[in-house]
């Protein structure tokens, strides 16, 4: 298929950007959005002009390096896929592709369609983790009953990528979404019960100074998220949030 | 730990809690005023207990008052702080494509009802507090020395109803007011936590959205008709 893409382009994080319109031909519809990439790369390494610089590593959908938005949605149109599992079959011949970085003052444009996602580091760096001494006497997670229930409400937590997608789809760019899946996947555990009060406090006060807008409940971050992780994890959050500070 | 009194997450509760005590307010307002259309003796009864009881006019009211003012500068707060998130706007952006417009768009269909709660006010608050309060008359008489005349209420309800141009203000607000109810019910829920049953409260919300507005914008029209 012949596709025209228009696609943000920025020199460096301190430069203006701007959108600039590249043509692209025969893209076979198996192929996936950053193969489509890398061939628009190719092209222009051989006309001697920039790349466009983009994120991308595991490319299988766990890393979440990959952090575009496409035609005007985090990961493009496709549902619980992130840019590198979004097959090109998804757009149609002829169509126009609106491609920028995902965009949100926590997030800063360093080049093209890459961002600075480093504050979802900090947020994590503030409290979610779990302190446990493994200088060889650790105790076997399974010695720990946990009821099935909340073990699988855990591990679908557990699975948020750290993408970002949430924070680009809200209209408020709010990272509550990645915040509570961070907050409850210890939340749902025994392991987690320790550090909870300070680790829904400090987190959520992370989150507070990166600059992250509010929750307005509008569940487009659900939507968008590649593992659907579930607006569940906020009521959960909020719940957390409200112990800890009673 | 945490140095901020208010969190995001403490702001989003308190207008939770703050919409939470408006839309129990929006309930008894409506049963009230759906009393002038089953019986004026009775809305006018009420009227007047409402009007005099020293808990609702000196506790209640007052209470009522911060709500609705800390709920739509809370949101406004709000609003300002979502929009300095974000300072580059999309160049292409399809929001239609993972959430509604009205939950969207609440600080417009809250800035309606803003409006509107100002006509309101006018129209019957600026005038209960001037005639009891500032003139004394607590009767609530049609003609304060003349017992007989019978309550005040009911006349002055069905007079502000005579101009068609004050009835399609009401209904145009009472629609925005059920489309930022659409959003607001569920997400007051969302807020303090409450997950389980979020299906019924999603379609208890919807009813609760549609029903109640309906119910004013049928009055409205019910008083007009009668002129």
């Amino acid at each position: 298929m012949n596709l025209t893409l228009k696609i943000w382009r920025q020199k460096d994080a301190k430069s203006p950007g701007k959108m600039v319109t590249y043509p692209i031909s025969n893209i076979e519809g198996h192929m996936s959005f950053l193969e489509m990439m890398d061939i628009l790369n190719d092209e222009l390494i051989e006309k001697g002009e920039e790349p466009v610089a983009f994120d991308h590593d595991c490319r299988e959908g766990i890393c979440g390096m990959c952090s575009m938005y496409i035609n005007g949605e985090a990961h493009g149109p496709d549902r619980k896929v992130t840019t590198c599992q979004l097959h090109m079959r998804m757009f149609k011949d002829g169509e126009t592709i609106h491609i920028e970085p995902f965009r949100a003052n926590s997030f800063p444009v360093l080049k093209d369609l890459m961002v600075d996602r480093s504050a979802f580091d900090r947020i994590q760096q503030a409290g979610g983790y779990i302190s446990v001494n493994t200088s060889g006497n650790t105790q076997d997670a399974n010695s720990l009953p946990i009821p099935k229930a909340d073990a699988d409400l855990a591990m679908d937590a557990a699975t948020c990528i750290g993408c970002g997608a949430c924070v680009a789809t809200c209209k408020n760019s709010s990272a509550m979404l990645f915040v509570s899946a961070k907050v409850s996947q210890y939340a749902l555990l025994p392991q987690g019960q320790v550090e909870a009060n300070d680790r829904v406090l400090n987190m959520v006060n992370q989150m507070d100074i990166e600059g992250f807008g509010n929750c307005t409940n509008t569940g487009a971050c659900e939507v968008e998220c590649p593992k659907g992780i579930s607006l569940d994890n906020i009521a959960r959050m909020n719940r957390e949030l409200m112990k800890a500070k009673v | 730990m945490s140095k901020s009194k208010f969190t995001t997450i403490g702001r989003k509760i308190l207008m939770a809690l703050s919409g939470f005590f408006l839309m129990f307010f929006l309930l008894q307002h409506l049963t009230i005023n759906m009393l002038s259309v089953i019986s004026p003796d009775t809305f006018n009864e009420v009227s007047q207990f409402m009007g005099t009881n020293p808990v609702v006019q000196f506790a209640l009211q007052p209470v009522l008052i911060f709500a609705v003012f800390f709920h739509f500068i809370m949101g406004i707060v709000l609003e300002l702080q979502n929009r300095r998130a974000r300072t580059v706007k999309y160049a292409y952006n399809k929001p239609s494509a993972n959430s509604n417009w009205m939950s969207r768009n609440m600080i417009y269909s809250g800035l309606v009802v803003l409006a509107f709660l100002g006509l309101h006010f006018y129209d019957f608050w600026v005038h209960e507090i001037t005639e009891k309060y500032i003139d004394g008359d607590m009767t609530g008489l049609i003609d304060p020395n003349n017992p007989n005349s019978g309550y005040r209420y009911y006349d002055e309800l069905s007079e502000k109803f005579i101009d068609p141009i004050r009835v399609i203000i009401y209904i145009i607000s009472f629609v925005l007011l059920a489309l930022h109810l659409l959003h607001g019910f569920q997400s007051s829920f969302q807020s303090v936590g409450v997950s389980k049953g979020k299906n019924f409260i999603k379609k208890f919300g919807n009813a609760f959205a549609i029903v109640v507005p309906a119910g004013f914008i049928f009055i409205a029209i019910f008083h007009f008709l009668q002129h």
